[in-house]
């Protein structure tokens, strides 16, 4: 595996943890480490997946990275972007432009403001302007698209938007919560020939999914993830051969892709 | 994916043609037509409904109107001759269903009957009192709902700080405080300890009508006022503050923070567009609570406004004035929810874009 420090990957997470504060009755304190020890690395031009099964702790892993985790979690390990530490400042400060989100679904946009005045941000700038149209004109919506409410959008339709809002500016690093749930297969698939395109033009793009199956088909390389930790990072062919996967889990789960070996039952930690 | 795709199109196209359509726009009008009908018949229903209530709360009272305005001494003195008149002229001799069909029947016919108390037509009192009411109430009613929009977003964006604390704390206690005991308090320390302001009334005691100015008027409305103003704000505030806590811990709010917003854009860009909505249809049925607390607030102050003139009637058994006072309260807030409903139908777009109410 890959660290800062030999290769310097786009994007680096090493050891990363996060831990819930939970307060109960009284005075009691609670902790929850829903992420733990999680070293990661995502490269420019590559499409890296992180694959588990929901509950596992991919969202989280990408919410930490755009720093919009809850007020009580706290961050323990390093993140690097392009070599340099990501502490909250510089998060705050590349998000939006240079690290962008592809959230989960329609409810991430604000119900009550049309497709254009979101995808502008508050600047009406004619610069401005013009970017949010090609953005949108790059996943075939229409002019037209920014007059809507995001209650007229269809699912396949929310999903371009989202994606075009995060090409507005030109982000290094892009990262797609779940893009796939809820669409159609063939949908799905171009979604995911999006990504793929955009890693293709230079950026690192970090899929979150929990479908193997399509995350081996458009990827580049896959990090396993199970209860909280990634348990291996290994290249997408090795799901397609089966050859080079050490963990268990990560043997469980190519062995119950379709037309491998069968499911194989897996005892909990 | 083809297929999916154009039919997505052409319900787009639907609703953007919506405002070109003939047809539709034609069903729309027909559609409003039908709305304003139904709200019509429904308002007049409910008067119906309240004047017939408070008529017969009224019959049921124990106050009778001879011994109170006359006085039990005056009576002892009159002939049964005159008692008799005096009977008929407060209504006390006619059965209250008698009473109630010939109030109704003149009601109808556009008189409200004469007041028993002011010996002038019911409408004539109602529209003095109305004067010095309208734009007391209407200040609380603007005051009450901007305070309480703007505290109420400024505590539900900063939750758990000092600031919200000492905002939500307030206005806890401001809503558990009945209007009248903060009526009392307001007057015992700005009035009576500081000295500030006048005890009571709308204009200086004493002073020839066409002298007292607009000067004079303000500092007599500013107790009430603020009275009434500071009573109403937090049902709004804590709602507005609520909504405001919904609206910060939403995907879109948290979609906004990872495009690079910054929290006080966040606050207002998302923020305040999603709470505006529910304010708005609080502000406008809101017009019940201020009118009522007006009644309560107008009599401590002894502001000579519509709700101490209800007061007066009620207790003095004028029953034309407080049914005419009943009837135009309930109006004032059928037209406040009517407001609020409408107004709903027109600022949010997914009404909007469906048709809306109106």
């Amino acid at each position: 595996m890959q660290t800062a420090q030999d290769h310097q990957p786009l994007l680096a997470v090493e050891d990363l943890t996060i831990r819930f504060l939970q307060y109960g009755r009284g005075l009691r304190r609670r902790e929850l480490a829903p992420l733990q020890h999680v070293t990661l690395g995502a490269d420019r031009g590559q499409m890296t997946a992180v694959v588990g099964a929901s509950g596992s702790g991919k969202s989280l892993l990408a919410h930490a990275v755009m720093g919009i985790l809850p007020y009580n979690a706290q961050v323990l390990g390093r993140m690097y972007f392009d070599g340099g530490p990501l502490d909250a400042q510089r998060i705050e400060a590349l998000r939006g432009r240079e690290i962008a989100l592809i959230p989960q679904g329609v409810s991430w946009l604000d119900p009550l403001m049309n497709v254009g005045r979101q995808l502008q941000n508050g600047d009406r700038s004619p610069q401005r302007k013009a970017l949010c149209t090609k953005a949108l004109q790059r996943y075939g919506l229409s002019e037209e698209t920014q007059k809507l409410y995001p209650f007229q959008l269809s699912g396949g339709m929310a999903r371009r938007v989202l994606m075009a809002s995060a090409v507005v500016e030109a982000p290094r690093l892009i990262i797609a919560d779940e893009p796939t749930p809820g669409l159609p297969a063939v949908t799905a698939r171009r979604v995911l020939s999006h990504l793929r395109q955009l890693s293709q033009e230079g950026a690192a793009v970090l899929l979150i999914t929990h479908d193997l199956e399509l995350a081996a088909q458009t990827a580049d390389r896959i990090a396993v993830m199970y209860e909280g930790t990634i348990v291996e990072q290994v290249e997408a062919e090795a799901f397609q051969t089966g050859e080079g996967l050490s963990h268990p889990y990560s043997q469980a789960l190519f062995d119950a892709m379709p037309g491998h070996d069968g499911f194989l039952k897996l005892k909990g930690r | 994916m083809r297929k999916r795709m154009s039919e997505s199109e052409t319900t787009v196209q639907s609703g953007r043609g919506f405002w070109r359509d003939k047809a539709l726009w034609r069903s729309r009008w027909l559609r409003s037509g039908g709305f304003l009908c139904r709200k019509g018949a429904r308002l007049l229903l409910l008067l119906l409904g309240v004047s017939a209530a408070a008529f017969f709360l009224v019959s049921l009272s124990p106050v009778d109107p001879l011994q109170t305005n006359v006085g039990q001494a005056a009576l002892g003195s009159m002939s049964q001759e005159q008692i008799a008149r005096l009977r008929s002229y407060w209504g006390a001799d006619t059965p209250p269903l008698q009473g109630y069909a010939a109030w109704l029947r003149g009601a109808l016919s556009g008189d409200l009957g004469t007041s028993l108390l002011y010996r002038r037509p019911v409408l004539s009192v109602m529209g003095e009192k109305l004067k010095n009411s309208l734009w007391l109430t209407a200040a609380a009613w603007l005051l009450s709902g901007a305070g309480g929009f703007a505290l109420g977003t400024l505590a539900g964006a900063k939750q758990g700080t000092q600031a919200d604390r000492v905002i939500t704390g307030a206005a806890l206690l401001l809503s558990g405080t009945p209007a009248f005991f903060l009526a009392l308090l307001l007057l015992s320390v700005f009035s009576v300890q500081l000295g500030w302001l006048p005890v009571g009334l709308s204009v200086p005691i004493g002073m020839a009508a066409e002298q007292v100015g607009l000067g004079h008027r303000l500092v007599h409305a500013v107790l009430p006022g603020l009275c009434l103003s500071l009573s109403g704000m937090p049902n709004i505030l804590l709602q507005v503050r609520e909504k405001m806590l919904q609206v910060m811990e939403s995907d879109f709010v948290l979609f906004a923070r990872a495009r690079g917003d910054s929290w006080r854009a966040v606050a207002v860009r998302h923020g305040l567009r999603n709470v505006a909505l529910p304010a708005l249809t609080l502000q406008f049925a809101s017009v019940g609570e201020i009118l009522g607390g007006s009644v309560l607030v107008e009599q401590v102050f002894s502001y000579p406004g519509l709700g101490q003139a209800a007061v007066t009637a009620g207790l003095g058994g004028d029953v034309p004035l407080l049914l005419g006072i009943t009837v135009a309260s309930a109006s004032l807030v059928f037209c406040g929810n009517l407001m609020a409903d409408v107004l709903y139908g027109i600022v949010d777009p997914r009404m909007r874009k469906a048709g809306g109410l109106l």
